[in-house]
């Protein structure tokens, strides 16, 4: 075993996967700050919609899709110099966040904007009977009903960005995909790769399972 | 009392207006059960959604106790809607919810009722409908009944003046609705709103309306109190309707007339005469003689009544036929 894992130092794995825990762990609270509100305003300004707004809409939703076009790799670099402006740095962990939620707001966005939709429109009517204002409508009945869809959205954008955190690496933001392409790649030390990618399988199944049991348990249908 | 003054609805469909209700007028009396019947399309949804503005009207006015609903502000149009329950087809409970939340909802967004008051009126309507037991249940583990009666009390929590029915029975079946429609009635009776009740089974509105209007292609083509309408129809569509509603097969029911000998009459009792044991002194008196070639003996809402189409040979009919409109017996001679 040993003899196998000569190049593996565990305590910049530790330190690796740490980075990356908190990489993702704070890219996916502010995609959901940010990414929660856009959704649920694309889909009030959508079509047939509560606030129907056809001009707000379009705008929102070509920014949306700006973002969502931009591959990962070039945002990260796209996303230097306002990086630098944000947080005074654009490398290590702090430095890979910002793009990261960049990536990460408008993909959950639209997964929020699509478990919206995915609500009975009778819900609405029969709230809106009720006599309840857009805000009680918002916060009384629709995001309830979708918060299955919403945990289910927050889990596929925590994925997403375990692998775009993973990607960070190649602009110095650390973490374990850091690891894999500076110890792995670029020094042949496969060992390192396996165990770097192993670790990785292993966080997004966790993930998973924890979305999945949590969608579960708040799916009362 | 609802009023609908030349109230018309029409939507822009690629820009052209697309009539979905013609100018109607009618009254809705305080306390009544109203029925529209009508077949899906024919513009009772439109015709019910005006009355809380979920669907605005395109003309006319609707005044609900003298007050003009079109001139509500939106702060008004929710206090006012608070005053006006609907319940649905498909009942629209949040599945997120415990059966006593989806109680106390329209209770939590009106903001003015203190957690004990809404605790006390859901217990209050969970014993009504019946569900006391199930109060902390989702809506899932309840059946299309439960779910509806559900549905009712939560319309009922703000005391609403007005209970809307938007195909509240469509999705039950039929031994389900006989006990949601005589919630219905119950209520009525017990607290006296107005329910204006649409449905596409004549059914429905036999049991429990006090009049009906009858939609065709976005106009009420007849309207009237329900025994009237039921008994007497005018219009083809209501025919349509009443035949449906009774199982008759129309082709049957010519060839049945055809076969028969003498004269042809229908005969409809309604209350007391019902149960008078009257065919049979007529039949003495006159010395006619009668076949039943179909009939029917039911209730519309509490009032017994019985239709019966009858062949006479024989005797004589003019006596017949007086001794049967002095018993208050409506004579229609088919043939």
């Amino acid at each position: 075993m040993e003899a196998l894992l000569t190049n593996v130092d565990w305590t910049e794995i530790g330190l690796a996967s740490w980075d990356t825990l908190v990489m993702v762990g704070m890219s996916l609270l502010f995609s959901v700050l940010i990414g929660l509100p856009i959704g649920v305003l694309l889909f009030l300004f959508g079509k047939r919609q509560l606030l129907e707004q056809p001009v707000a809409y379009a705008v929102l939703s070509f920014v949306v899709n700006v973002l969502r076009s931009v591959p990962f790799i070039i945002l990260l670099i796209v996303m230097i110099p306002f990086t630098v402006m944000l947080i005074g740095t654009s490398l290590g962990v702090a430095g890979a966040i910002p793009p990261l939620v960049a990536g990460g707001a408008p993909f959950f966005a639209r997964l929020v904007e699509t478990s919206l939709r995915e609500v009975d429109r009778g819900i609405i009517e029969a709230t809106q009977a009720m006599g309840a204002n857009v805000r009680q409508i918002i916060f009384g009945a629709l995001l309830p009903e979708a918060l299955p869809g919403i945990i289910a959205g927050i889990t596929v954008t925590a994925i997403t960005l375990v692998s775009y955190a993973a990607m960070s690496g190649v602009i110095g933001g650390g973490g374990l995909g850091d690891l894999a392409i500076r110890f792995g790649y670029q020094r042949f030390q496969t060992d390192v790769m396996v165990i770097t990618v192993a670790l990785l399988v292993i966080f997004v199944q966790v993930l998973q399972m924890v979305g999945d049991r949590l969608v579960l348990y708040f799916s009362r249908r | 009392m609802i009023v609908f003054d030349q109230v018309q609805k029409s939507y822009q469909v690629g820009g052209r207006a697309i009539p979905a209700l013609h100018p109607t007028s009618m009254t809705i009396d305080t306390g009544e059960v109203f029925g529209i019947v009508g077949h899906s399309g024919a513009g009772k949804s439109t015709l019910v959604r005006l009355i809380n503005r979920l669907e605005p009207s395109s003309g006319g006015r609707i005044l609900i106790d003298d007050e003009d609903i079109n001139r509500y502000n939106p702060a008004e149009l929710r206090a006012f809607r608070r005053k006006v329950g609907m319940i649905f087809q498909h009942f629209n409970l949040l599945s997120s919810k415990t059966v006593a939340d989806n109680i106390a909802f329209p209770m939590k967004l009106a903001g003015i009722y203190s957690k004990k008051e809404i605790r006390e009126r859901v217990e209050e309507l969970l014993a009504r409908v019946s569900l006391s037991d199930h109060a902390n249940k989702y809506p899932t583990q309840l059946s299309g009944g439960q779910k509806q009666r559900v549905g009712i009390a939560r319309a009922l929590a703000c005391r609403p003046t007005i209970l809307l029915c938007d195909e509240a029975t469509s999705a039950l079946d039929p031994q389900t609705t006989q006990s949601v429609l005589k919630l219905l009635a119950d209520i009525n009776k017990e607290l006296g709103l107005t329910i204006v009740l649409i449905t596409h089974e004549m059914d429905v509105v036999r049991r429990v309306c006090d009049r009906v209007a009858v939609m065709d292609a976005g106009e009420v083509v007849e309207m009237g109190p329900v025994s009237e309408v039921f008994l007497h129809p005018q219009h083809p569509t209501t025919r349509d309707f009443v035949f449906e509603s009774e199982n008759v097969d129309r082709d049957e029911l010519q060839e049945d007339l055809q076969k028969a000998e003498g004269r042809i009459l229908r005969l409809t009792f309604k209350g007391e005469s019902t149960y008078k044991p009257l065919l049979g002194s007529v039949a003495r008196e006159s010395g006619v003689d009668f076949s039943i070639l179909s009939g029917r003996i039911d209730h519309i809402k509490d009032t017994p009544y019985g239709q019966l189409t009858l062949s006479l040979v024989g005797g004589d009919l003019d006596i017949a036929m007086q001794a049967l409109e002095a018993a208050d017996v409506h004579v229609e001679v088919v043939r």
